[in-house]
């Protein structure tokens, strides 16, 4: 399960739709071990393209030195379809490098609705994980444009549990 | 004559789990020829069959990309530090990608 508090997911979903229709992508960053996102990175898709997506190799050496010097990891590697549903390609897939991470996808394909959906994937195999809201305080109205959950038609309202 | 190079953690399963480990020689791929003797399967993570650094991996000497370095001829010397990435990429299915991953793996 990915735990994460709504104002790093609100971010999340405003850096996808700014870019959109190009893929956005970023990693949010936290302490190594922990399994905690706190510290949102809006990376740079250095392709610029509605199908693709590839953090910059400069930046990315400078955001991973960055955790290496906190001792964080990226905890969770997010990234945008911008026509499709928020499930991994094939291209996601076989590129998948962080076995540790959740990687979040957002789809931007409808322009009122958002979908959400995490993702572990590990030696090409991806498995689908809730998304937990963790905030104390979340106002339930908040979250109603978003849609979590395994399909399009379900809605994960374990998300709107306060905690 | 040492050359640190940092692994990323999905190639730890070759070094023991170390993070970072010692190899020698004056280029990058003197380095990974170096570090496969000790690490075997190492190089073949990272260069291709046809002997060209694979295309989603990131690899830089000190603060350079080695792709303007001349990639695995890049040089390298005492005390310099070699970074392993791999890149964070993907997307929705294209073929332009697939096509291209394709060819590189």
């Amino acid at each position: 399960m990915l735990s994460i508090d709504l104002a790093t997911l609100d971010a999340i979903v405003a850096h996808a739709r700014r870019d959109h229709p190009d893929e956005a992508c970023g990693i949010v960053a936290g302490p190594l071990g922990s399994d905690r996102p706190t510290r949102l990175v809006e990376m740079t898709n250095a392709e610029r393209s509605s199908t693709f997506y590839r953090f910059d190799s400069m930046e990315q050496l400078r955001v991973w030195r960055e955790m290496d010097d906190r001792d964080e990891g990226p905890v969770v590697i997010y990234h945008s379809h911008t026509a499709t549903e928020a499930y991994p390609s094939r291209t996601d897939t076989s590129l998948a490098s962080e076995p540790d991470a959740h990687y979040l996808l957002v789809s931007t394909r409808d322009p009122e609705l958002t979908e959400i959906r995490s993702f572990r994937i590990v030696d090409g195999a991806v498995t689908e994980e809730p998304v937990r809201i963790v905030d104390a305080t979340v106002d339930p109205n908040a979250v109603q444009s978003y849609l979590f959950g395994q399909t399009p038609a379900t809605v994960d309202y374990e998300c709107r549990s306060s905690s | 004559m040492a050359i640190e190079v940092r692994i990323p953690t999905i190639l730890r399963s070759y070094t023991g789990g170390a993070k970072a480990v010692d190899g020698a020689g004056d280029s990058l791929d003197d380095v990974l020829n170096d570090l496969d003797a000790k690490f075997p399967g190492l190089r073949g993570r990272l260069v291709t069959p046809e002997g060209t650094l694979h295309r989603f991996v990131n690899v830089y000497v000190n603060d350079e990309d080695v792709r303007f370095l001349g990639a695995l001829e890049a040089k390298v010397s005492d005390g310099d530090t070699v970074t392993i990435l791999p890149a964070v990429a993907g997307g929705a299915f294209a073929f332009a990608a697939m096509a291209a991953l394709s060819s590189t793996r």
